[in-house]
């Protein structure tokens, strides 16, 4: 999951027939998907379009930090490997994009949403991949954070999405050991490879805690969410898993944690670490990424500049009809 | 000479370990170098059109066109990692090289240009693969014969989504008519190079190795036809023939792909990676 959860809180109690609100509060509750067929809140319908949208559009936006070294991948090996990569997170695109439309809302919609800077994906692609260090430290952290947030999703309650989830799930974990096996050749590597792990380490590490979303005090659908099985676990609970799984393999690898306040905790068998600096999100979300603005010209470029290409296979499928038709 | 005991796998897999970084990779037919030419031929054309390709990532007019294209960029770049092996250390030829060394043909190089360019250039070159590859399929070279079997397949569905987006452009809109045509004007010229038998082709040809490609040149031109015809787009003029991708002479184009596919190895050439 991408999410930058800076929604609005959905306002359930509005117009919906109580009977049947109650009647979908218990199947959910009671751990049943539900299908595109089925009743539901307009305000879960809301919510899940927002979130797979967002999920959809972090996929294909995701492209871009990583096509930036598809051309400059270091070996045939590494090159090919980031291919499959970078064309599985198009496929996650694809899927997602499907589960989207079948709560109603058409993938142009969708696509033109995130054109026009309204709809979100998340902050993390807003920072720029600068050696190619960040392909591994990518794969490592953000497609580790990316799955933590994820393989709770195989159980949310909307069955398309749930499926989507597991397909993904599958493919994300080739992604984490990709990246970790990439990062163990530079930490192992010449004095210049070590120093690019360290730094890629250093400027991913924040932004990979932040991938969580914001602190549960300050998540205001949480626990609606949770209600209705679109979370399962609160962004500071997966937040802190994360740091605990990664900070020991960062241990093993010989970098730095950039975190002078990070800490083991014998009471809670887990890790303290520093604050994070939500000032820095928040301006993220508001898209004031380091390379925001670079993000949404590919995109709109890729889209606009190529629209020719969508017209002429439109136009030629109607032709083709036409003959078949006389 | 006396018989010597078969080599066991675990003597390999202990000389593999030990052997120095950077060691001699011996080809398997070091002594051949009519066939490590001609792989380096074959390989050079997937290694840089899979280059080119990827070039699209993030960028191409929809989610499916992207995954389409990053797919044909991961056949062409494994095809290129298993030819350049059988002619000798993939990732040095690849990233070693400079353009008077490369043996690939100007059509792969060309740049992507718009949308209907890049479908062009790879009708035109994958249908010719697609064909060669056939007939490889055959060779007296096993290793060769055995890449060729696994490719065959993978071009084969190349050449396909290529013709039918060919037709789709050139049967679309003005517009995509317009460009498909200018596609075609900037390809042409590099469709001569594709059957030219040069003294080494002749050689790896007589040794069973590789296919003579004067011999489908005829299957060639008239599944082009059928194809522009479909799309209803003109057969081009010929002209005067562009040659000299298979000697190392190549358009100024191929030196910037390199500068940036070889930046990494060449500016760190102690790491690994
Ligand atoms: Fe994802
Ligand atoms: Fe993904
Ligand atoms: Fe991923």
């Amino acid at each position: 999951m991408y999410t930058t959860e800076l929604s609005k809180q959905p306002n359930v109690q509005s117009i919906e027939d109580p009977e049947r609100l109650a009647a979908f509060e218990a199947r959910v509750a009671a751990d049943e998907f539900i299908e595109p067929k089925d009743w539901m809140p307009e305000a879960y319908r809301r919510t899940l379009t927002r979130q797979i949208s967002q999920h959809a559009h972090s996929e294909i936006v995701g492209m871009l930090p990583e096509g930036n070294w598809i051309t400059r991948a270091p070996s045939l090996r590494r090159k090919a490997i980031l291919l499959a990569k970078v064309q599985d997170e198009a496929g996650h695109g694809l899927y997602l994009y499907c589960a989207a439309e079948t709560l109603g809302t058409s993938r142009e919609e969708m696509i033109e949403a995130l054109h026009s800077g309204k709809a979100k994906y998340s902050t993390i692609f807003n920072y720029p991949t600068l050696t190619w260090a960040d392909i591994p430290a990518i794969g490592w952290l953000v497609d580790g954070a990316a799955i933590m947030n994820q393989v709770p999703l195989q159980r949310t309650s909307y069955g398309p999405y749930a499926r989507a989830m597991v397909r993904v799930c599958k493919e994300e974990s080739f992604h984490q050991r990709q990246g970790y096996e990439a990062m163990t050749s530079l930490a192992n590597g010449t004095p210049e490879q070590k120093r690019m792990a360290q730094d890629a380490f250093n400027r991913w590490w924040w932004p990979s805690l932040m991938m969580f979303g914001p602190p549960d005090e300050n998540s205001p659908n949480t626990a609606q969410s949770l209600r209705w099985r679109i979370k399962r676990e609160t962004n500071d609970e997966l937040r802190q898993k994360f740091v605990d799984i990664t900070v020991p393999q960062a241990e093993y690898l010989g970098l730095t944690v950039p975190d002078p306040d990070l800490k083991w905790n014998e009471a809670k068998g887990g890790y303290d670490f520093g604050a994070i600096d939500w000032d820095e999100f928040y301006a993220v979300v508001r898209g004031e990424g380091p390379v925001a603005r670079e993000r949404m010209t590919a995109r709109r470029e890729a889209w606009e500049s190529n629209a020719w290409v969508r017209e002429a296979a439109a136009a030629h499928e109607a032709k083709r009809r036409q003959r078949a038709a006389a | 000479m006396p018989s010597l005991p078969p080599i066991r796998p675990e003597d390999v897999a202990t000389a593999e370990k030990i052997r120095p970084d950077g060691a001699f990779d011996a080809p398997s037919d070091a002594h051949d170098p009519v066939r490590a030419g001609y792989l380096l031929r074959l390989g050079d054309d997937s290694l840089i059109l899979g280059q080119r390709l990827s070039e699209w990532c993030g960028h191409a007019p929809s989610v499916e066109v992207d995954l389409s294209l990053a797919n044909m960029a991961l056949d062409l770049i494994g095809q290129a990692t298993l030819l350049l092996g059988e002619a000798g250390d993939a990732d040095s030829l690849a990233f070693k090289r400079d353009v008077l060394d490369f043996r690939n043909c100007w059509l792969v190089e060309q740049p992507n240009g718009d949308f209907a360019r890049t479908m062009v250039r790879q009708l035109l070159f994958s249908t010719w693969q697609h064909m060669l590859y056939q007939r490889l399929t055959g060779s007296r070279d096993e290793a060769l014969a055995g890449i060729a079997a696994k490719a065959v397949k993978e071009v084969a569905y190349h050449r396909e989504l290529a013709a039918e987006w060919v037709i789709r452009l050139g049967d679309g809109t003005e517009e995509s008519r317009e460009r498909t045509l200018d596609g075609l004007g900037w390809c042409w010229r590099f469709v001569p190079e594709l059957f030219e038998v040069d003294d080494e082709v002749e050689q790896a040809v007589a040794a069973g190795i590789a296919a003579d490609p004067r011999e489908f040149e005829a299957e060639y031109r008239a599944e082009i036809a059928r194809v522009l015809g479909e799309a209803g787009l003109p057969v081009p003029n010929d002209q005067r023939p562009i040659l000299g991708g298979r000697r190392g002479h190549h358009s100024e184009h191929l030196g910037h792909l390199l500068a940036i596919m070889q930046y990494l190895p060449r500016t760190y050439p102690d790491a690994k990676w």
